[in-house]
This record gives structure tokens, C-alpha cells and sequence, in this order.
């Protein structure tokens, strides 16, 4: 029987990692190695790590670091933050990691970008990504530079134009559930996954595992990712890496 | 020491690291002497048919690996792309397959509410429980997969685990000392584990 993929999504700030709240206030969970081999030892599905300040900072990615991650991974891991140009894709490649996390609207070109590296390595490597924000007036809009800078592309245009490109994924990001752990925004997975036939991984705001069922049964999504849920235990917050398979395969 | 035959198509450090974590040694390689003293050989395959296909035409390693699998014995696996490079063509491009075997790969057929490629974890059948190569491999085994076209091969191949995903499909093939498996068993936690085992202990 086939099962959604459930996977934790890790964000590195520094060599540490870290969870935010709707992109901000980011706290400390530990370190990436760590944690990586804790998920690995507990069978996660696939694994998304993002480097949250690489853009930002206009740097390359911790190509030493992702190699090490790389290595405690007994299933599939994406790496995402600071991609520009097709021969990082492929020193990232061959760091160990099977696909590339490309945010659209974080550089001029990134849509070469993924054109190239689905070229070379094929597109079930490259994975288009979107961070989206709910605003009053102009309902979903698409935002660059880490959800600072609101842009004016049309979500599904864009969705569609990733996967034109060779995205072979399209990961969403749900800027405003981030890190709440309330719940899904399901009319936004729906719209997305009605948009595009490549498949849909929906993340922000996964809190139970039914919020993981709804994403997949009600809002269409193909996999659905989730960072508190699998760092954080109980009301307080406290950090605990967490993973079951069995609890899991049945949604 | 098993050569794991490189001919620049992305990721092969995985597989390599699977094979360290149950103990065995490994070399990716394009070097005709590794390959023609390696014990076994793995022949890995990602992205596009026809560019695997050309790019290990363009190593000129295909006599050599050929001599080795039919004259010699040694044992191959072919995964994922290479697991479809064993096959006569695909219907993801132009360019002839090795031709290894009686198979024709498939794109899977555009269905309501199933998405193309199949990506993810998947429960595998065997139909053929006391092979070898899939020894210790229990009604739970599952396994990752990503691909957008199938193995079908003919009677005279052997399907050693079956798979669905809105049409049953073969998950591993074999004929003799020469074995494919559509999914990645680097990737595919304690079952992939298995599996690499079975084949690096001397299954075929």
C-alpha cells in the first residue's frame, strides 16, 4: 500500500537548528546531526532541511555540514536555502543529498535554476518551493526574502510556471501557520494541489496527527511536513525529537 | 569489493554509505580496472533515460561491464534508472536500452487522483518468497520510490517483488546473476538494509 510521506522539516540557522513561529522567533532545538540521526533511527520518511539565513546572508550553503547530514540519512533528504546557480546544485548533490529546494522568488534566475538542475539530475530532484501569506486585502500572496518582501505572483500561475520550469515538487510553505501548530489552511493546500499535477507537500501548522490526515484527505496535498510537531513535546514547548512510523502510516 | 559504476548521474555516495553501515566495501567508479577486479557491480541510473543511457555509452565501460555479468558471472544490480537501463527501451525516450533483458519500461498512465511520478514509501509484494535476494524481507518491507515509468518485463524475466501504484508493477527483476529493483534501497531505512545485504552477501 502506498502511504503520504510524513516529513520533519529542519531549519539551520548557523550549524545549530532552530524552529520559528510564522518565520520569526526562532529558538534553539539542538544540533542537526543529532537530530538527523534520531530521525533517522525512528524511520522518518524523507527529510527537508532549510537553511533559513543563506539568502539572507547571500552565502553558500554548509556543503560540510549538509555532507555530514547527509550521512546519518537512511532515507531520502532535500536541502534548501541559498541556491543560485546550478554548480551549487550539484556540489549539493554530491554531498549526499537527493534533492534541492529551490525558492522561486529568493534570487533573479532562480527559475534558470531549476530548469538546469532538472535538466541535469532529473526533476524528481529539484523541488520548487512557495512561502505564502494571508493578507486582508489582497488575500494569498507569494512572498520572497524569508516572507519580508510581498511579491505580486499569482499563486497558481506560479505554482504552474515552477513546474513548467522542472520542478518536479512544489513545497508550500505557509508562512502565517508556521510554527502555531493549529491546524492546516486547507483551502490554500487545495488550490495549489488543484493547480499543479506533480505532487504537493503542504507544511505549516501541523500540530496532530489529523491535522497531517486533513492536509492529505481534505486539502488534496500528496505529502505533508511538519517542525514543531516532531521537535517540541507538550504545552511548554519542550524539545523532544519525535517520529512514529506506525502512528503515522495511517493517515 | 563491490564497484559501484560512476558515470556522472548525480547521488551515488548513498549507496555507498549503505553499504559501509553493513559492513561492506564499496568504490564508485569509472576505472576499468576497479570495475574489472570488483566482486559484484552496481550500476545506479537518476533522471533521464536517454541521458543515462548515452552518458554510460560515453564511458565506453559497457563491453567491459558485459564481459564481466555474462562471460564472468559477476553479479550486477541495476537501480532505479539502472534497474530500467537492463530493459530493451523506454518509453521516456529514444535510445535503446542494454537490452539485458526481455523489458520495456512504461510511463504509468494519467489517472484521476494519481500523481505522476510515484514518489514516496510503498508496500512491496513476493511473489517469489525463497529467492534469495529477498531473503529476511517480511510483509512490512516497504520501500522508497521515485520514478515516473515502470519496469514490465517479459515472462523469461523474474519478478521478485511486485508493487502498486494504480496498476501492479514489478519492484525488483532478475534473470540469473542479474538483478534491478525500481526502488532505492540506500533510501529505504532497515529494508533497504536487507536488501543490500542480500545482494553484497552473495545472493545472485
Amino acid at each position: 500500500m502506498y502511504r503520504p510521506r510524513v516529513i520533519p522539516c529542519l531549519l539551520l540557522r548557523g550549524h545549530g537548528l532552530v524552529k520559528t513561529r510564522k518565520f520569526k522567533d526562532a529558538v534553539y532545538v539542538g544540533d542537526p546531526v543529532n537530530a538527523v540521526r534520531i530521525f533517522s533511527e525512528k524511520e522518518a520518511d524523507e527529510l527537508v532541511i532549510l537553511d533559513i539565513d543563506a539568502s539572507k546572508e547571500g552565502r553558500e550553503p554548509h556543503y560540510e555540514l549538509i555532507e555530514e547530514i547527509a550521512g546519518e540519512c537512511l532515507m531520502p533528504i532535500g536541502y534548501g536555502g541559498g541556491i543560485t546557480s546550478l554548480a551549487q546544485v550539484k556540489r549539493l548533490i554530491r554531498s549526499g543529498v537527493e534533492k534541492v529546494v529551490v525558492n522561486s522568488t529568493a534570487a533573479l534566475g532562480s527559475m534558470q535554476v531549476i530548469g538546469d538542475a532538472a535538466a541535469a539530475f532529473g526533476s524528481q530532484a529539484v523541488v520548487g518551493a512557495i512561502d505564502v501569506r494571508r493578507t486582508m486585502l489582497k488575500g494569498y500572496r507569494i512572498m520572497a526574502k524569508s516572507a519580508t518582501v510581498e511579491t505580486s505572483l499569482k499563486l497558481e500561475e506560479h505554482c504552474r510556471a515552477l513546474v513548467a520550469a522542472g520542478a518536479g515538487e512544489i513545497f508550500l510553505n505557509d508562512v502565517d501557520a508556521d510554527g502555531t501548530m493549529a491546524g492546516f489552511d486547507l483551502k490554500l493546500i487545495r488550490r495549489i494541489a488543484d493547480s499543479v499535477d506533480v505532487p504537493v507537500v503542504a507544511c505549516g501548522g501541523a500540530g496532530t496527527v489529523d491535522h497531517l490526515s486533513q492536509a492529505i484527505r481534505e486539502g488534496g496535498a500528496s505529502a505533508v511536513a511538519a517542525g514543531s510537531m516532531f521537535v517540541f513535546h507538550g504545552k511548554h514547548r519542550a524539545v523532544l525529537i519525535n517520529y512514529n512510523p506506525d502512528e503515522l502510516s495511517g493517515i | 569489493m563491490i564497484a559501484i559504476v560512476d558515470y556522472d548521474i548525480g547521488n551515488l555516495a548513498a549507496v555507498s554509505n549503505m553499504l559501509r553501515r553493513i559492513g561492506f566495501d564499496s568504490v564508485i567508479t569509472a576505472d576499468p580496472e576497479t570495475i574489472a577486479a570488483a566482486d559484484k557491480l552496481i550500476l545506479p541510473g537518476n533522471g533521464h533515460f536517454d541521458t543515462c543511457m548515452r552518458n554510460i555509452r560515453a564511458t565506453g565501460l559497457v563491453p567491459l561491464i558485459e564481459r564481466r555479468v555474462f562471460e564472468e558471472g559477476t553479479p550486477l544490480l541495476g537501480i532505479c534508472v539502472g534497474a530500467q537501463m537492463l530493459g530493451t527501451s523506454s518509453e521516456e525516450g529514444s535510445e535503446p536500452g542494454l537490452g539485458w533483458f526481455d523489458m520495456k519500461v512504461r510511463r504509468f498512465p494519467k489517472r484521476e487522483g494519481l500523481r505522476v511520478p510515484h514518489m514516496g514509501w510503498n508496500q512491496v509484494t513476493r511473489p517469489q518468497p525463497g529467492h534469495p535476494l529477498v531473503r529476511g524481507l517480511g510483509e512490512d518491507a516497504r520501500f522508497y520510490f521515485v520514478h515516473s515509468y515502470y519496469l514490465d518485463p517479459a515472462a523469461s524475466v523474474t519478478t521478485l517483488l511486485g508493487c502498486e501504484y494504480g496498476l501492479p508493477f514489478a519492484a525488483a527483476v532478475g534473470k540469473g546473476n542479474i538483478a534491478g529493483v525500481q526502488f532505492h534501497p540506500e533510501k529505504s531505512h532497515r529494508f533497504g538494509k536487507q536488501f543490500l545485504l542480500n545482494f553484497a552477501e552473495g545472493a545472485l
